[in-house]
């Protein structure tokens, strides 16, 4: 037993692992993760149900756990790439401290407990739809699009668009049009928001070969795709309220952080990379981040004074 | 076994050991806590009703 506990045999000398527990959390992307879990818990909030706090608690903690298999499973497959990448040559797998193999272990384990948790806890709509999202995000996304097409995150958005439909299904056992408008906001948010980066970081994904819009069709087609998108953004936010399941307080605010993103995107657009530092674009990528959460907070208040106010 | 097969960890190794082990314990925990509760709060007195 002490051979076991202290000593390991030679020939296993060095797959010794010096990975701790936070390498094994970085494996879950945890930013990624909170964009999920507040994307789906507003999905919940604002689907048409009553379930237990802790049952909904559960779905919640099942659909971050998904969502960090995912990424998991992501940082396995693309190791190669994220070596090259100076933004993510850090992670623990390209890093050398998490093995490929333990990266595709933990990946596929959390993948069929966040499945069957939520399947047991909640209902199995909402668990095919959780398993569908880790399908497509680590197949068809990460083995198949990213490396193939300049439409990647375009087709590849869909996966980070599903959790508040996941949550909306968690809660009511159904898929409907107003859980459907919630994943359309994301979609199309997400080309302006990951090409915004690609513009300022071009030669890293020149270097992984990642065919970036930016790579592939050039940076002035990058950013007339990035402010048709944004308009897009734009329209899509103000849905909720013109399609009557918010209110016209959340409207007013999605109107005005659309019109924000479609100045920020302008900015992009007419600059035409003129400056070296960038620095519309840069504006641009930290608005996104800014603009998904708060119009996520929006419609997460909108729907708490619906369900709790007078 | 000889001496020269069996390598001793690195503190490193042993403290990074230590770190997944107590992180294993805890994520067990609480899915054992989980997985109970929310069987109780899901079933509800069911849980306890069983053909004789």
């Amino acid at each position: 037993m002490a051979l076991v506990e202290r000593e390991h045999m030679k020939e296993d000398a060095g797959r010794l692992s010096e990975a701790t527990a936070g390498d094994f959390i970085a494996l879950l992307k945890p930013r990624v993760m909170s964009l999920v879990v507040f994307t789906a818990f507003v999905g919940m909030v604002l689907a048409p149900a009553n379930p237990h706090p802790f049952l909904a608690l559960i779905s919640i903690l099942a659909i971050a756990v998904g969502a960090g298999a995912s990424g998991a499973l992501n940082m396995w497959y693309d190791a190669d790439i994220d070596a090259v990448m100076a933004r993510t040559a850090g992670r623990p797998v390209p890093a050398g401290r998490i093995a490929p193999g333990e990266a595709l272990g933990f990946g596929l384990f959390l993948s069929a407990f966040s499945v069957g948790t939520l399947g047991l806890m909640a209902n199995w709509l909402a668990a095919s739809l959780l398993a569908f999202t880790i399908f497509f995000y680590v197949v068809i996304y990460t083995m198949w699009l990213k490396r193939s097409t300049a439409q990647n995150i375009v087709i590849g958005g869909a996966a980070g668009a599903l959790p508040p439909v996941v949550g909306w299904a968690a809660m009511t056992g159904s898929v409907s049009l107003e859980s459907l408008v919630l994943f359309l906001i994301i979609f199309l948010w997400t080309p302006p928001h990951f090409w915004a980066l690609a513009l300022f970081k071009e030669g890293d994904y020149e270097r992984a070969g990642v065919p970036m819009m930016p790579n592939v069709a050039g940076a002035a087609s990058t950013r007339r795709q990035i402010f048709a998108y944004s308009v897009l953004v734009a329209v899509s936010g103000v849905l909720p309220t013109a399609m009557g399941f918010a209110s016209l307080s959340y409207g007013a605010v999605a109107a005005a952080l659309g019109v924000a993103f479609v100045w920020y995107s302008w900015r992009v657009l007419a600059a035409k990379g003129q400056d070296p530092a960038l620095r519309p674009e840069k504006a641009l990528f930290g608005y996104s981040v800014l603009y998904l959460f708060a119009i996520f907070a929006a419609l997460l208040c909108d729907g708490l004074v619906e369900r709790f106010g007078a | 076994m000889p001496d020269k097969d069996r390598v001793k960890p690195t503190e490193a190794q042993l403290k990074a050991r230590r770190s997944r082990s107590i992180a294993i314990a805890l994520a067990l925990i609480a899915f054992v806590v989980i997985v109970y509760l929310g069987t109780v709060l899901k079933l509800g007195p069911a849980v306890f009703s069983r053909g004789m």
